[in-house]
């Protein structure tokens, strides 16, 4: 029978992997499972998920210092919680964590669930993605002992960066039980500034002259038309920066990327508020959110992006300046998704949303070089030598 | 510091490994006397000193390749090194090992502005990047102060900071893809010029290892536009209480400024003695904050900063109005470490962080702890970070004194770790800081660090004696206990 162990302490979940490691009972590491579709379909061979160890009683906040710019919390603290105690101080999590509830469905995620899958959203350009705010970890191995690494300062090259290494391991190699990340101060003023009807060569080309300017811009994004619709487009590609800070200096940036912009056509621009849905939806990937279709996140070199959407030829959208394309692709085409990324300079393919079966058989995530599995591998068995901690969950044997 | 006994049985066959090393790498790239080797006895850490076995500098990463492939099918260790600025001794040489210098990595391989990046050689120096890339109006953020001689392999291994870390983050946040070379031989590809490379973050990992796990011989690193605009002020304060709290209501008004750097009264007479550029000598905290970005930007903070600098009632405050005023005030922070070195034969630098705000009972602990072992120090302060630089002041003439000085730094790091900070910001454990470690990490901490080491490194060959204090076999610690039984934990809530 399949039981659901939900620790309250640290103890005990160093109790219940020690146990499960002894037994060699497989277990499943769970928030509250809002990111379950997210990653292969677990299992190790023949053996199958024994129990389950929900890490949502291992709740709360137990530090924030604004002023120092560090929050700790327990990894199933709900995310919700995390972002509105930092908006009460006038700060946020600066790499944007997307709200996939719209793609699988449920409620919001936890800060543990965001870590283990390493996400962000549109100002990782600018801001980087959760591992770059990642300070410090508390977690229980494979082998059912408790392990810190980092600790609450920003700069530290105490021991090795362990933080980040379980940061975007699925609960693979550790159950994280109190993360403690990097805060910043949430900009004073937002503005969006929107091109209409360019194709996704000059698209990327209008997005990259922002990005080279000296303007700090914090988002730039692409439509094509199909899906411009939710966003305002009206039948017309869209393609969008944004420019965030003081007031002052937001002026005058936008300023002079609506003049640099000019030469593409004609520029609108949208407000706070207008800007701060338009970047949400971007952000939680809402053009696909209802889609029966299995999705894609290809991570990329931005200037191929517009040969890569060309090559795919289904329904894609871009982010990070054409660095990311979301496309709805079925999940069969795996191997000429994965070529076309090949012959364009590299980068992954990740299935982010398709059926069990869809995922077991295409792969989730991008095959690696048999050296690099190998040394993965290696790093998996180091952590958790009898495979118990959602095996299989990012790669098969691992 | 102890470090491991040489193996016999290495420095033996060394006729045979020289051989071996002449038909890898050809010419001059195999330095085997030693006045040659003399120059890669020691690095930024000059009291420690060891001849390797032999110095290899190989060109190619096929080079590289081999020469880890030959020691690890013969047990040679391997020391790598970069431009050899450790302040901690992470690239002292063994007896026993190799020393492989990654020097002759020297060339920019690709400038891509579309794509804002740069695909260099991991004996790049730091500014090299910067100078590679400015003329289009880019540069490379991270920026140590030994940003002239660092390469871009070494910041890669100690995951380098800089002034400007706290608004552009680390040598981690700034680079996208590394090649690297195993232990035994394989060559790896990390990343690429896409973002977040898929699976374990190996590249997160290596960043910080301290040439422990891999030789690196590529890095692509992402490029910047560089700000427009960029002014400072120059704050001082009747107390590091004061300077400690301008900082965070700088940070609590939602200002991340691009250098926030703080020095006291000891580090800034010792500057201003040395460079001149007018320093306050009547305070006992100096605050150095610089606001980068759009003109329109820079001047509207600069007028938030000294309001709030105002508001805690400040002692002197300059701001400057032009480049020349601001380079002048940066002076005399840059010239802090050669200016104690003015004023003592010796200078020992450490390399704490800790939280912030414990800085006033931090320097007030440091006093006494001066006064105990009766030797003087300054402090340097990276104010935005956390990070600290204390300059302990010794003479290594005298009996005793560089022993009385390494104690005197021990206890301050043993201090910054009890505030909830830690043993090193930047310059790494190496050999320095490595029998500090059991401060920070318990055992089950430091042996699950040595097991990843084991996954990249099994007959751990690389960089031997740096950062882990004790070494255990990686047979050994691979092990389990096993513990069968029923199930122990009936209090768990279950369903």
């Amino acid at each position: 029978m399949v039981e659901i162990f939900k620790p309250e302490t640290t103890a005990q979940v160093v109790d219940a992997i020690a146990w499960a490691s002894g037994e060699e009972t497989p277990v499943e590491i769970l928030g509250t499972g809002t990111k379950r579709g997210f990653g292969r379909p677990m299992g190790d061979g023949n053996r199958t998920i024994g129990h389950t160890v929900d890490l949502s009683g291992l709740s709360g906040i137990s530090l924030y210092e604004p002023e120092e710019l560090v929050l700790s919390a327990w990894a199933g603290t709900p995310l919700a919680e995390i972002e509105a105690a930092v908006a009460e101080k006038g700060q946020m999590l600066a790499f944007e964590p997307p709200g996939l509830a719209g793609l699988y469905g449920g409620p919001g995620g936890t800060l543990g669930g965001m870590i283990a899958c390493n996400l962000a959203g549109p100002r990782r350009i600018k801001a980087g993605s959760a591992r770059d705010h990642i300070l410090g970890i508390e977690a229980v191995t494979g082998r059912g002992e408790l392990i810190k690494s980092g600790g609450r300062v920003v700069k530290n090259v105490t021991g090795y960066d362990m933080s980040k290494l379980l940061t975007g391991s699925f609960g693979t190699l550790a159950a994280l039980t109190q993360i403690t990340i990097k805060v910043l101060p949430s900009p004073e003023c937002v503005e969006t500034i929107v091109l209409k009807g360019l194709d996704e060569a000059d698209a990327v080309r209008a997005m990259a002259l922002a990005l080279n300017s000296s303007h700090e811009v914090s988002a730039a994004a692409h439509f094509a038309a199909p899906l411009s619709v939710g966003f305002d487009g009206a039948g017309e590609a869209l393609t969008a920066i944004r420019v965030e800070g003081f007031i002052p200096s937001v002026s005058a940036r936008s300023a002079a990327l609506q003049e640099q912009w000019g030469a593409f056509g004609a520029v609108t621009t949208l407000d706070a508020d207008a800007s701060r849905s338009f970047w949400a939806g971007v952000r939680d990937v809402t053009p696909f959110t209802d889609a029966e279709k299995p999705l894609w996140r290809l991570s990329v070199t931005p200037s191929q992006a517009p040969a890569i959407v060309a090559a795919i030829g289904d329904p894609t959208f871009m982010d990070w300046g054409g660095g990311l394309i979301w496309c709805s692709s079925e999940a069969a085409e795996a191997d000429a998704i994965r070529g076309v990324l090949a012959a364009h300079g590299g980068g992954h393919a990740t299935l982010i949303r398709a059926s069990e079966d869809a995922r077991r058989t295409a792969g989730v995530f991008e095959p690696q070089p048999a050296p690099l599995a190998a040394l993965s591998a290696r790093v998996k068995d180091s952590f958790d030598p009898r495979h118990i901690l959602n095996p299989g969950r990012m790669y098969e044997g691992v | 510091m102890k470090m491991p006994d040489p193996d016999a049985d290495v420095i033996a066959r060394r006729e045979d490994i020289l051989t071996a090393m002449r038909s890898i790498v050809p010419g001059e790239g195999v330095i085997a006397d030693a006045t040659g080797m003399a120059v890669y006895e020691s690095d930024g850490l000059t009291a420690y000193r060891q001849l390797p076995l032999i110095v290899v500098l190989p060109e190619t990463v096929e080079q590289v390749s081999a020469v880890m492939a030959y020691c690890n099918d013969h047990a040679v260790k391997i020391v790598p090194r970069g431009a050899g600025t450790s302040l901690s001794g992470g690239a002292l040489p063994a007896a026993d090992a190799i020393t492989l210098g990654l020097g002759k990595f020297n060339r920019v391989l690709e400038v891509d502005y579309e794509n804002r990046c740069a695909r260099v050689q991991p004996g790049v120096t730091n500014l090299g990047i910067t100078h590679a890339v400015e003329a289009e109006g880019f540069y490379y953020a991270p920026d140590p102060s030994s940003q002239i001689a660092c390469t871009i392999g070494g910041n890669v291994a100690e995951n380098s900071g800089g002034v400007h870390s706290l608004k552009y983050g680390l040598t981690t946040n700034n680079i996208l893809g590394i090649e690297m070379v195993l232990p035994d031989g394989e060559i790896l590809r990390l990343g690429g010029k896409h973002m977040d490379a898929e699976g374990y973050d190996l590249l997160g990992l290596m960043t910080g290892s301290e040439g422990l796990l891999g030789v690196i011989t590529e890095v692509i690193v992402r490029i910047l536009p560089k700000p427009t605009t960029a002014r400072a002020l120059m704050i001082g304060f009747e107390s590091s209480e004061a300077g400690g709290q301008c900082v965070a209501d700088i940070i609590g008004a939602g200002i991340i400024p691009g250098g926030m750097e703080m020095m006291d009264r000891p580090a800034i007479k010792a500057a201003e003695a040395f460079v001149q550029v007018g320093y306050p000598l009547d305070v006992e905290a100096l605050l150095l904050v610089e606001l980068d970005g759009p003109s329109v930007e820079v001047d509207f903070l600069i007028e938030r900063v000294r309001e709030i600098a105002e508001a805690l009632g400040y002692v002197s405050m300059r701001i400057s109005e032009n480049e020349e005023e601001r380079l002048q005030f940066w002076a005399g922070r840059k010239a802090a470490f050669p200016a104690i070195g003015r004023l003592s034969p010796d200078y020992y630098c450490m390399d704490g962080t800790i939280p912030r705000h414990k800085l006033p009972e931090v320097l007030a602990r440091m006093s006494k702890l001066s006064d105990k072992y009766e030797l003087g120090v300054a402090n340097v302060f990276h104010a935005g970070d956390g990070n600290l630089h204390p300059l302990i002041m010794y003479d290594a003439n005298k009996p005793g004194e560089l022993e009385r000085a390494e104690d005197f730094g021990s206890d301050i790091l043993r201090l910054c770790v009890e505030v909830g900070g830690v043993l090193t910001g930047e310059h790494g454990v190496g050999v320095e800081k490595r029998d500090l470690m059991e401060e920070v990490f318990t055992e089950d901490d430091l042996k699950q660090q040595q097991r990843v080491k084991c996954a990249f490194d099994p007959n751990q060959l690389l960089n031997p004696g740096k950062v882990f204090p004790t070494l255990h076999r990686c047979a050994e610690l691979g092990r389990m206990h096993i513990q069968r039984g029923q199930m122990p934990f009936p209090d768990i809530p279950r369903f």
